[in-house]
C-alpha cells in the first residue's frame, strides 16, 4: 500500500499513482500570493475556502493536525474533496494510526506522520471497516443505499 | 423494537475487535496513555477514582428482556453485581478492569448493544422520550428517527474529532420528557399545516459550567433533510469552534459567541450546500426503520377498570403509572429511587425482575428514563396488580415518581475523579427527611437535581431545586439554586445565595419546600409557587 521503494519518504504512506509533487508545500498566504506555485500547506483553522479560486494550478494539499484531536483538519479534506480537488492531499503532523480510516473517508489519500505508524497496524486500521454507515468523500456506498439495492 | 441486521452487528462486532487491538497495543506501549484516552472514551472506558466505568448505550432509551438480563450478567461477572442508570439514559459500571472490557463489548455486542461514542468528544447516544411508542401526546413515535439518527452519527468520518461532546435528544410530543432544549441539537418531531411531519429545530443547549438553553434555529425541517442539516451544524461548528480551551468548546458557546441568528444563517448556508450533494437517506430506510416500531398486537376491548381496593397498590397506580393511547393499557413507571437508596442504582437480581415483568407483561420491552428511573411502557391495565407484587417483593416498588425524593444525582466523589463534592449521601439523606408518603404526596411534584461538581451531570441547572457541590477551601459545599426546569417550560435555575454543608443544605431544601407548602396558591406546584414569588420570596424563609 505504501509507495514502494520511495526512499525519500519512508514513514510516508501514499495512495497515488502520479508522481509527487516536488516543490515545496507554501503557506496559504504565501500560495495566495505566489501565482506559480502549486504546494500549499494549510494549518488547523485556516479558511479552506480561500483556496477554492485557484484550486485548478494546485497539485499538494497538505493538511496539518498539530494535535491529534484537533479535527478540524478533517472538514477541510472533504471540503476540498466537495470543491472538486483531486490532487494529493496529504495529511501531516500528530497523525495516529488510528486516525487514518477517518482520514481516507474524507479524502486524504496521503500521509506523512510525525512519528511513523507501524505498517501492520496501518494496513490493519486501513482494511477493518467493511461497511460504512455515511457517504464522505471515498465514494463508498453507504448501509443506507446497500439495503436497498445500492 | 429495532432489531440489527448483518450490517449493523457487522459494525458493533467489528468495532469489539477493533478496541481489543487498541487494549492490545496500549498494553504493548505501542500507544500512550494520552493517546489511548480518546479511544477508550470512544468506547465508554472512563478512569475512575477506583476504577475504570463502563458507560453502555441504550439508544434512546429502549431495551428489551434479553438485553437487559446481559446487563445484570455484566453487573455479576464483571463489577460488583449492579449497574447505575444515567440521565442520558444509558447504564454505567463502576468497577470494570480495562482487559476485561474488550469481553464486555463482545458480550454486549451479541445482544446488539454497544458503548460507542458513550463518551470523549463525540456524537453521543440519542435521547428520547421514555414514553415513546405509548404515550397518548404524541404525533408519532420519534424512534425510528432516534434509530436513523443513530446510524447516522455513529463514526462520522468528517467528525469523530469534534471539539467536545454533542449530544442530541429527539422528540414527539408537546410534553417534553427528555430535556430537549438541555441538548446541543434537539428535535421536535411537528406536524405543519399542510399535514406534513417534520422537526422544529433547536441548538445550543447545554449544562456544564456555562449553562445555555437551546435555541430554536428553524421552524420545520422536511424529515428527508436531517442528514444533510445535522452535517451542516457540525460541521459550521467543527470549523469554528474555539479550541484553546476545552471549557469553551462546547457548541453552546459558538452558538452564543455568534448570536442566534449569525449561527441559523452559517448552518443554513452549510445546509444549502450539503443538500446539493444529494446524499441524504431514501425514503426506503426510514420504512424499513419505522416497520421495526410498529405498535405491539394491543388487545381489543380491554376494561380500564382497576380495583384499587389495597391502598398501598393504590398508592402506586396514583404515582407511578401514567396513560396509555392504547385501552386497557398503562404506563408503568418503576422507581430506582427508594428512600436511602443511590438514584439509579439496581442489582443484578433487580434487572432480572424488570426484564421477567417486560417480557410477561409488555411485549418485552423497558425504557430507561433520563430522570434514571425505568419503565415498563405497555402494561394491560389488569396486570397492574400482578406488576406491582413482584415489583414489591423486588424492593422496586416505591411511588415516588416526580416527588421529591425523585432526585437525579450523579455519582459525585464517592466514585468520579472529576467531582469535588459527594452528591449520594445529599440525595439519600434528602430522601430520607423526606421519607413520609403523606407528606411527599403533599409537597407534589418537586424535582431535585444533585450534581458533585460543575460539569452538571446530575443537571442542577434543570433542578426545581438544584444543589451543586464545589470545593470550598478543601471542605465540601454545596450551592442551592432554584426555578431549573428540564420540562417543556425550560428555565435555568438560580443561585439562592451561600452554601452550605452537608447537613445545611438538607436543612436548606426543607426550608424551601416548607415555604413553599405555607405560600403556594392553590393548585401550585413548586416550580409554579416559585415563578410566581421569585427569589426574594423563597431568600429569607432559607437565609432568615
Amino acid at each position: 500500500m505504501a509507495e514502494p521503494g520511495n526512499q525519500a519518504f519512508p514513514t510516508a504512506l501514499r495512495f497515488r499513482d502520479d508522481p509527487a509533487a516536488d516543490e515545496p508545500a507554501v503557506s496559504l498566504d504565501a500560495f495566495l500570493e505566489q501565482e506559480e506555485a502549486d504546494s500549499v500547506r494549510i494549518e488547523a483553522g485556516e479558511d479552506v475556502t480561500a483556496l477554492f479560486p485557484p484550486l485548478a494550478r494546485v497539485r499538494l494539499i497538505e493538511v496539518d493536525f498539530p494535535r491529534f484531536r484537533d479535527g478540524r483538519g478533517f472538514s477541510t479534506a472533504r471540503m476540498l474533496r466537495e470543491a472538486g480537488y483531486a490532487g494529493e492531499l496529504k495529511a501531516t503532523g500528530d497523525v495516529l494510526v488510528d486516525l487514518i480510516f477517518f482520514m481516507r473517508r474524507c479524502g486524504f489519500d496521503s500521509f506523512a506522520p510525525d512519528k511513523p505508524f507501524d505498517p501492520a497496524d496501518a494496513e490493519a486500521a486501513l482494511a477493518r471497516w467493511e461497511h460504512v454507515y455515511q457517504p464522505a468523500a471515498d465514494g463508498r456506498v453507504p448501509i443506507w443505499r446497500l439495503r436497498h439495492g445500492g | 423494537m429495532y432489531k440489527y441486521d448483518r450490517y449493523d452487528q457487522a459494525m458493533v462486532d467489528t468495532r469489539v475487535e477493533e478496541f481489543r487491538d487498541q487494549v492490545r497495543r496500549r498494553i504493548e506501549g505501542k500507544l500512550d496513555d494520552d493517546q489511548f484516552k480518546p479511544l477508550r472514551l470512544k468506547n465508554g472506558l472512563y478512569l475512575q477514582l477506583h476504577a475504570y466505568m463502563l458507560r453502555v448505550a441504550i439508544p434512546y432509551g429502549t431495551l428489551d428482556s434479553r438485553q437487559m438480563r446481559t446487563l445484570a450478567e455484566i453487573a455479576r461477572r464483571y463489577d460488583r453485581g449492579y449497574g447505575h442508570f444515567t440521565t442520558r439514559q444509558n447504564i454505567q459500571y463502576n468497577w470494570i478492569k480495562l482487559a476485561e472490557a474488550p469481553d464486555i463489548l463482545a458480550d454486549l455486542a451479541r445482544v446488539e448493544m454497544h458503548a460507542i461514542q458513550t463518551s470523549g468528544e463525540s456524537i453521543r447516544n440519542i435521547s428520547s422520550d421514555q414514553y415513546a411508542g405509548a404515550a397518548a401526546d404524541e404525533v408519532i413515535d420519534p424512534r425510528p428517527w432516534a434509530e436513523m439518527l443513530r446510524q447516522m452519527t455513529t463514526f462520522m468520518p468528517e467528525f469523530s474529532y469534534l471539539p467536545r461532546k454533542f449530544k442530541i435528544a429527539v422528540i414527539a410530543s408537546p410534553a417534553d420528557r427528555a430535556a430537549l432544549r438541555w441538548h446541543d441539537f434537539a428535535l421536535r418531531i411537528v406536524r405543519n399545516e399542510a399535514g406534513e411531519i417534520g422537526f422544529e429545530v433547536y441548538a445550543g443547549g447545554g449544562m456544564g459550567r456555562t449553562p445555555f438553553i437551546a435555541y430554536r434555529i428553524r421552524e420545520f425541517l422536511p424529515t428527508a433533510h436531517i442528514f444533510s442539516y445535522l452535517q451542516a451544524v457540525l460541521r459550521v461548528w467543527n470549523r469554528h469552534a474555539r479550541r484553546d480551551n476545552i471549557h469553551k468548546q462546547r457548541m453552546k458557546i459558538l452558538v452564543h459567541d455568534l448570536g442566534q441568528d449569525e449561527f441559523t444563517a452559517q448552518v443554513e448556508e452549510a445546509f444549502a450546500h450539503f443538500l446539493s450533494l444529494g446524499e441524504d437517506f431514501p425514503q426506503a430506510e426510514y420504512d424499513r426503520i419505522a416497520a421495526y416500531f410498529a405498535a405491539p398486537p394491543f388487545e381489543q376491548g380491554l376494561s380500564d377498570e382497576l380495583d384499587l381496593s389495597d391502598p398501598a397498590f393504590a398508592a402506586w397506580v396514583k404515582q407511578q403509572v401514567v396513560a396509555h393511547k392504547a385501552p386497557g393499557y398503562a404506563i408503568a413507571n418503576i422507581s430506582l429511587k427508594p428512600i436511602g437508596g443511590i438514584p439509579g442504582d439496581i442489582s443484578a437480581e433487580q434487572m432480572e425482575v424488570v426484564a421477567d415483568l417486560a417480557e410477561r407483561y409488555s411485549f418485552d420491552e423497558l425504557r430507561a428514563t433520563h430522570a434514571q428511573n425505568l419503565v415498563l411502557p405497555h402494561v394491560r391495565k389488569g396486570d397492574l396488580y400482578a406488576v406491582w407484587q413482584a415489583l414489591v417483593a423486588a424492593g422496586l416498588a416505591d411511588a415516588n415518581l416526580d416527588l421529591v425524593s425523585d432526585i437525579i444525582a450523579c455519582p459525585g466523589l464517592d466514585y468520579c475523579s472529576l467531582a469535588n463534592a459527594r452528591s449520594i449521601p445529599v440525595a439519600q439523606k434528602i430522601a430520607e427527611r423526606f421519607a413520609d408518603a403523606e407528606r411527599q404526596a403533599d409537597i407534589g411534584e418537586l424535582k431535585i437535581k444533585i450534581s458533585g461538581c460543575i460539569n452538571a451531570c446530575g443537571h442542577h441547572h434543570a433542578g426545581n431545586i438544584g444543589i451543586l457541590g464545589v470545593d470550598r477551601k478543601g471542605a465540601e459545599s454545596y450551592q442551592l439554586l432554584l426555578g431549573g426546569s428540564g420540562d417543556e417550560d425550560t428555565s435555568q435555575a438560580k443561585i439562592a445565595g451561600p452554601g452550605f454543608d452537608e447537613n445545611g443544605i438538607v436543612d436548606a431544601v426543607e426550608r424551601a419546600v416548607e415555604h413553599y407548602r405555607a405560600v403556594r396558591a392553590p393548585n401550585e406546584r413548586f416550580i409554579d409557587t416559585y415563578r410566581r414569588v421569585g427569589m426574594d420570596g423563597f431568600k429569607e424563609a432559607i437565609y432568615g
